[in-house]
């Protein structure tokens, strides 16, 4: 009889975690889904009191604005660019470093680690003026080599790839080197293989922080031109073109759209990959 | 001699490997945060880059402005409310939703971490964007759903003391699945035998999560709190597109007053600020490893 009473009291807690967390899901997804629909309506149905969630009339013409009215095609060759270029630098250069501090002997090292554990938090903000000085003494302000570069080779992603090669174990290694492999072929075809869990964290993370960068861009980018897409969205959004929610929310999906078909394809890494970096 | 040119063969090659990385990391980030600090001792401003001998150094003249200026304080006043409100309660939001995704009793698990993780994925511009007509006080979603019910819903954005606690509800909803994430990773790496011994021993549903839980996932909440507080301290996407720091400067942050007086071109003044905002990420990273530290290893 009590192990009835405990099943039902199981029961009874599957419902309401199930209606409890549902609902929340709904809160999470709803405002995405509403973007999504309300990308296809017109301006008219858009403000139209009480709301629509399916359009009526579906329409592409929000879209092409996009393409008619603003330049939405630079902006997103200029997010893709900056964010391909950062991504590929940082596996790069991250894992190169990181392979130094955690196997190579060389004076300096701690001096070096040091300063990369020293500035891991230091928000973005702190830097800013000195960096666009530094920018605009370089002839990098309003350049695409002006966004990258800064970003090229970010603390954060030593840390990691460091502490994941740490664990690598120095016999793999040592075998390797007794077999006459130089320092770089041991990184390229012994340590690279093995760190493809922390590279693909490293990559995934360092992509979306670049895609959705946002100070950096606003601060350095002073022409439509060079713009990436969340300055331009941003700028339209406080601009003159601040009431045209057609544009607005299209605008939006183009910022949104890429990074949640990369979230959802590859969520299995990005969540392992996360919670191992974060209870490192 | 052989092994003298060895160790520096050895030394040779490590720089190497390090040296791509070192360069810009002390050319764009290592000498910036020096640099940030000595340009918060001077006057520079924007017209000084044309001629750099017009700096003067004026010691702690921009830190005794920025005590002095009602901005700057009005600033780190909501700052201080938003880290301090948001905070625990993006950890809370976040706590329970990994407590239920974790009871063993919940199917379709990854939709629920997928769904809740992602705005965390998503441009805060976007997002910000998306919320603003959300919030429209005639025509949006929150004031139709509340009008279901009865309620006329305010003007979120527009009225001075719903603007700001505004934002921070819109924060923890766009970062509770962060937390979510690493909790439920905490959470995994409890022992399930310690569950066990507790139920034998008669603990019951809450007793479990107080005593064993919750002090099993201190270094998680530590990284949680510590991640969450940075993120929130540096707070400015929000404000730059839903409110422009207002109404009546109720949403300006540190961060957005920083960026205002760089905007302005007062250089040295905008450091200063940028490290005072510095300071209070590292301040308030010590108070909670001190307040989370596993009392048992003190």
């Amino acid at each position: 009889m009590s192990s009835d009473r405990i099943r039902s009291r199981d029961v009874v807690a599957r419902v309401v975690l199930h209606v409890l967390l549902g609902l929340g899901l709904v809160a999470m997804v709803g405002p995405f889904v509403w973007m999504l629909l309300s990308s296809f309506k017109g301006e008219g149905e858009i403000r139209r009191v009480p709301m629509t969630w399916l359009p009526e009339d579906v329409t592409f013409a929000n879209y092409g604005d996009l393409f008619e009215r603003l330049d939405f095609p630079t902006y997103f060759t200029n997010s893709a660019v900056v964010a391909v270029v950062t991504t590929v630098g940082n596996l790069l250069f991250c894992s190169a470093a990181g392979y130094a501090l955690a196997k190579l002997p060389f004076p300096g090292k701690r001096v070096l680690f040091g300063m990369v554990l020293g500035t891991i938090m230091v928000p973005s903000i702190v830097t800013i003026v000195p960096l666009f000085v530094l920018s605009s003494n370089l002839g990098l302000v309003n350049t695409l080599a002006g966004l990258i570069l800064p970003f090229l080779a970010q603390a954060f992603g030593v840390f990691l790839m460091r502490q994941f090669i740490f664990s690598i174990p120095n016999d793999l290694l040592e075998a390797a080197r007794i077999d006459g492999a130089s320092e770089l072929r041991i990184y390229w075809q012994v340590v690279l293989p093995l760190c493809k869990p922390a590279l693909a964290t490293l990559g995934i993370l360092t992509f979306l922080a670049s895609w959705n960068n946002f100070l950096w861009p606003l601060v350095a980018a002073s022409t439509e031109d060079k713009y990436t897409l969340p300055v331009a969205l941003a700028l339209y959004a406080i601009g003159q073109n601040r009431t045209d929610y057609d544009l607005l929310l299209a605008g939006s999906v183009v910022v949104v759209l890429p990074v949640l078909v990369v979230f959802v394809l590859l969520q299995r890494h990005f969540v392992r990959g996360i919670a191992t970096t974060g209870l490192k | 001699m052989p092994a003298r040119s060895g160790t520096l063969a050895r030394a040779v090659t490590g720089w190497a490997f390090a040296l791509p990385f070192a360069a810009l990391f002390l050319v764009f980030t290592a000498g910036p945060v020096v640099a940030s600090l000595a340009m918060s001792v001077t006057d520079i401003r924007s017209a000084d880059l044309l001629d750099p001998l017009g700096v003067n150094v004026v010691a702690f003249d921009n830190y005794a402005r920025l005590f002095a200026d009602p901005k700057f304080v009005q600033a780190a006043v909501n700052t201080a409310v938003f880290v301090v409100v948001g905070v625990p309660l993006t950890m809370a939001l976040a706590l329970l939703v990994a407590l239920g995704l974790n009871s063993g009793l919940v199917r379709f698990r990854t939709l629920f971490r997928v769904g809740y993780y992602l705005p965390v994925v998503t441009s805060i511009v976007a997002i910000s964007v998306v919320w603003r007509f959300l919030l429209q006080p005639d025509s949006g979603l929150f004031n139709e759903l509340l009008g279901l019910v009865g309620i006329d819903g305010p003007s979120w954005l527009d009225d001075r003391p719903f603007a700001l606690p505004t934002l921070i509800v819109m924060a923890a909803w766009r970062n509770l699945g962060f937390a979510m994430v690493i909790f439920l990773a905490g959470l995994q790496a409890i022992p399930k035998d310690l569950y066990e011994a507790a139920t034998i021993d008669g603990a019951r549903t809450l007793a479990r999560l107080r005593y064993l839980t919750v002090p099993m996932l201190r270094p998680t909440m530590l990284f949680v709190a510590v991640i969450t507080t940075i993120g929130y301290v540096q707070f400015f996407e929000e404000p730059f597109v839903m409110t422009q720091g207002g109404p009546l400067d109720s949403t300006l942050s540190l961060a957005y007053h920083t960026y205002n007086q760089f905007g302005f071109g007062n250089y040295g003044y905008a450091s200063a600020m940028g490290y005072v905002l510095f300071v209070v990420v590292v301040l308030l990273s010590i108070a909670w490893f001190r307040l989370l530290r596993n009392t048992h290893e003190q």
